[in-house]
């Protein structure tokens, strides 16, 4: 199993005439997941890679016989994104990956709000999306589906991220280590996101191919707290392992800086790299040093 | 973007909060007729974007014009935290019965903006939580749905309020909630927030971060507060690296490169990449006892102009002999083209690529190609097989032999 998509999950891409759009969509088309159209608004009446492209999401569900995508890809320009994901969740989309960097939180606050209300979920912003080794992807997760194959083999780890690039490097070593993936999600890199680990963890709690979770971290935000928090207060029977980068900035010279993502911005004392790893082993998740490390700390709590 | 005090209040004020009749001045002179204007005692406040001005000497009292104009005259020549000030707030001494504190910020866990208000003002809100949780009220608020005063009048209530100063404080706390919407900030504080001998409600200082990403549709408040397009208010001033790097990417739109040295003091190059693999890969040096000479980041595809442009940079840097080329698996990025251009900067200064690249660790997209490449030039290379650690490792040890 998985969590989030199967080999049965249908999705659109808005913005699919963009070019990392074009790239993305031949890549999962590669990798077997199951696109079903794709929204610009002006360009009705193209195709990508044999995917037919439409103006507004209910002329794609009209011309698919009223059948409504489970999910939907969004690469469109920050200043565009809400209102296609408004347009998305309106149209009754259950799961929304959102590729887009840049945006700002309020639009990002408004997007998570309106999901809420509606039933859907959103992975993102500024991630890569998901993969389901062997099965399907959703994103640019991984890259071109051969490359997608050599670092994603199917097995037992979930895999939460908040850089899409480690996604796969942490996933590759846990496959070269015989352990695989389960599903694999990036979740994003910014300061707030659709989905966050603790909000994760009932999808691969109830997930029976999974049987323990890496996680990447970084400084900023509460999120590795949360998830502490939700470890506490849930008997889980998930092992879970932590890295974390970005130690260098708890150093008093680099004070007030923000490095890789929009979303290591450290606002509060709770926010330093050293800060996140006392709360997380003290809620009895191991944070190991070198990515190297996690297929042994994984194996140690199986 | 942080703002400064003078920046803040005009917003605060804008926004309909009673603020004093303060002036802002450039000059000695001006801070002068400033404070004659105001007509009594005064405060000199030292406009920096950093903490700590009272403690630095940044903030002084003045009963007369004169005094006023010459701790102008100090203050504005006085550095704090590596930042010159730009003016001086000219600010009445106020008559102040009690201090509040009235702020908003993200909660990203909720992933709503939070209203923060306390009855006890003037000092650290996160003192005052820790230590007086009774006196701290907190209220989260919808994006979607409009704002209503009673969300404000809650909040304030928490903390015991109550009678004409809940009355008073409640539309103040409500415009903050309302311009931090309006405006994208990602932090607006009114600290302290001060009850006159009068009753009345006045903010004495104020402090905001306008979001980053927001800047594009906050073109309206940019002019009407004055700030060029094009200023950044970083945490520093760019060094002349940062802005080398800056131009490089900006020079062509193809992939992303990003270059920071403030606060790095080594000899090992870093052209790294991308945003958490830069992170680890720095991490990791350091771990195996070696010492940046910077961070950078490559992202999206670069073109051989781009990666050539970093590596130069990089390598121009005083006291850097060796170079680590190091990023985790890459899908977007295609190796071949980043070993192309960190091999051209080094033959383009006159450097053996061999000698000068102590590790070249990019596993992904074209990784055959670029390999050969590589191999044609006797670059140390590593695919996948070798983590990021034990890449980092082989590169300190060149550079540490190399230095020894």
């Amino acid at each position: 199993m998985s969590i989030l998509i199967n080999e049965d999950t249908t999705f659109i891409v808005q913005g699919i005439t963009g070019r990392e759009a074009v790239n993305l969509t031949r890549e999962c088309l590669d990798y077997g997941s199951k696109i079903v159209g794709g929204v610009t608004p002006g360009r009705k009446g193209r195709e990508v890679h044999g995917v037919p492209v439409f103006d507004t999401i209910d002329q794609l569900i009209d011309h698919n016989g009223g059948a409504v995508p489970d999910g939907s890809v969004v690469t469109v320009p920050p200043g565009f994104t809400k209102d296609a994901v408004f347009e998305a969740i309106e149209s009754g989309i259950g799961l929304i990956v959102i590729v887009t960097e840049r945006i700002p939180r309020r639009d990002v606050a408004q997007m998570v709000e309106l999901a809420n209300l509606r039933g859907a979920r959103i992975i993102g912003p500024n991630c890569l999306g998901l993969v389901v080794p062997g099965v399907a992807k959703m994103g640019g997760i991984g890259g071109p589906a051969r490359n997608t194959e050599q670092a994603y083999q199917p097995g037992q780890v979930g895999v939460m991220s908040r850089s899409g690039g480690m996604t796969t490097e942490i996933s590759s070593t846990l496959t070269a280590a015989g352990l695989g993936v389960s599903t694999a999600v990036s979740i994003g890199g910014d300061a707030i996101i659709g989905s966050t680990y603790a909000e994760l963890m009932p999808l691969f709690e109830a997930d029976e191919q999974t049987e323990a979770i890496v996680i990447y971290t970084e400084p900023g935000g509460r999120m590795e707290a949360q998830l502490a928090e939700w470890v506490a207060a849930n008997d889980s029977r998930l092992p879970i392992v932590a890295f974390m980068a970005g130690r260098f900035m708890d150093d008093e010279e680099m004070k007030g800086m923000s490095f890789g993502h929009a979303g290591t911005i450290v606002e509060g004392k709770e926010d330093t790299a050293s800060e996140k790893i006392l709360r997380l082993e003290a809620a009895g998740i191991p944070v190991v040093e070198r990515i190297d490390e996690i297929p042994d700390a994984v194996k140690a709590k199986l | 973007m942080r703002l400064f005090e003078f920046e803040s209040r005009q917003i605060v004020k804008d926004a309909g909060i009673p603020v004093t009749n303060y002036g802002y001045a450039l000059s000695a002179e001006e801070a002068r007729s400033a404070a004659a204007e105001i007509g009594g005692p005064v405060v000199i406040k030292s406009q920096v974007l950093t903490g700590g001005r009272m403690k630095a000497g940044g903030v002084k009292f003045a009963d007369t014009p004169e005094e006023a104009a010459a701790h102008a005259a100090e203050i504005l020549e006085l550095e704090i935290g590596g930042h010159m000030p730009r003016g001086v707030l000219v600010d009445p001494k106020a008559e102040v019965e009690q201090e509040y504190y009235a702020g908003i910020v993200w909660d990203g866990t909720r992933k709503q903006p939070m209203m923060l208000f306390s009855d006890m003002g003037g000092i650290d809100i996160e003192e005052v939580a820790e230590q007086h949780p009774d006196h701290v009220g907190r209220g989260h608020f919808s994006n979607l749905l409009p704002f209503s005063d009673f969300q404000a009048k809650q909040v304030i209530a928490q903390t015991g309020v109550t009678g004409s100063e809940l009355n008073r404080a409640t539309p103040i706390l409500a415009a903050l909630a309302r311009l931090f919407q309006t405006c994208d900030m990602t932090l607006a504080e009114i600290n302290p927030l001060a009850r006159l001998s009068d009753g009345r409600f006045v903010a004495l200082d104020a402090h905001m971060d306008l979001e980053d990403e927001a800047r594009p549709r906050q073109k309206a408040l940019m002019a009407q507060l004055g700030i060029p397009a094009e200023e950044q208010r970083e945490a520093h001033e760019a060094t002349p690296f940062e802005t080398a790097v800056t131009a490089i990417d900006s020079a062509d739109h193809r992939g992303v490169i990003q270059g920071k040295d403030a606060g790095f003091h080594g000899n090992i190059g870093l052209v790294i990449g991308a945003g958490g693999g830069s992170l680890t890969l720095t991490d990791a040096v350091r771990s195996q006892g070696g010492k940046p000479a910077n961070y950078s980041e490559i992202g999206g595809n670069p073109s051989v102009a781009k990666a050539c442009g970093l590596a130069k940079a990089v390598l121009e840097k005083d006291g850097v002999e060796k170079i680590a080329v190091m990023m985790s698996i890459v899908s977007n990025t295609r190796v071949d083209i980043v070993a192309r251009g960190v091999i051209k900067a080094c033959l383009e200064l006159g450097k053996d690529p061999g000698e000068t690249i102590a590790i070249f660790r990019i596993p992904g997209a074209w990784e055959e190609e670029g390999f050969k490449i590589l191999d044609h030039y006797g670059v140390e290379y590593c695919d996948r097989s070798v983590s990021m650690h034990e890449a980092a490792r082989r590169a300190v040890e060149k550079v540490q032999g190399a230095a020894a």
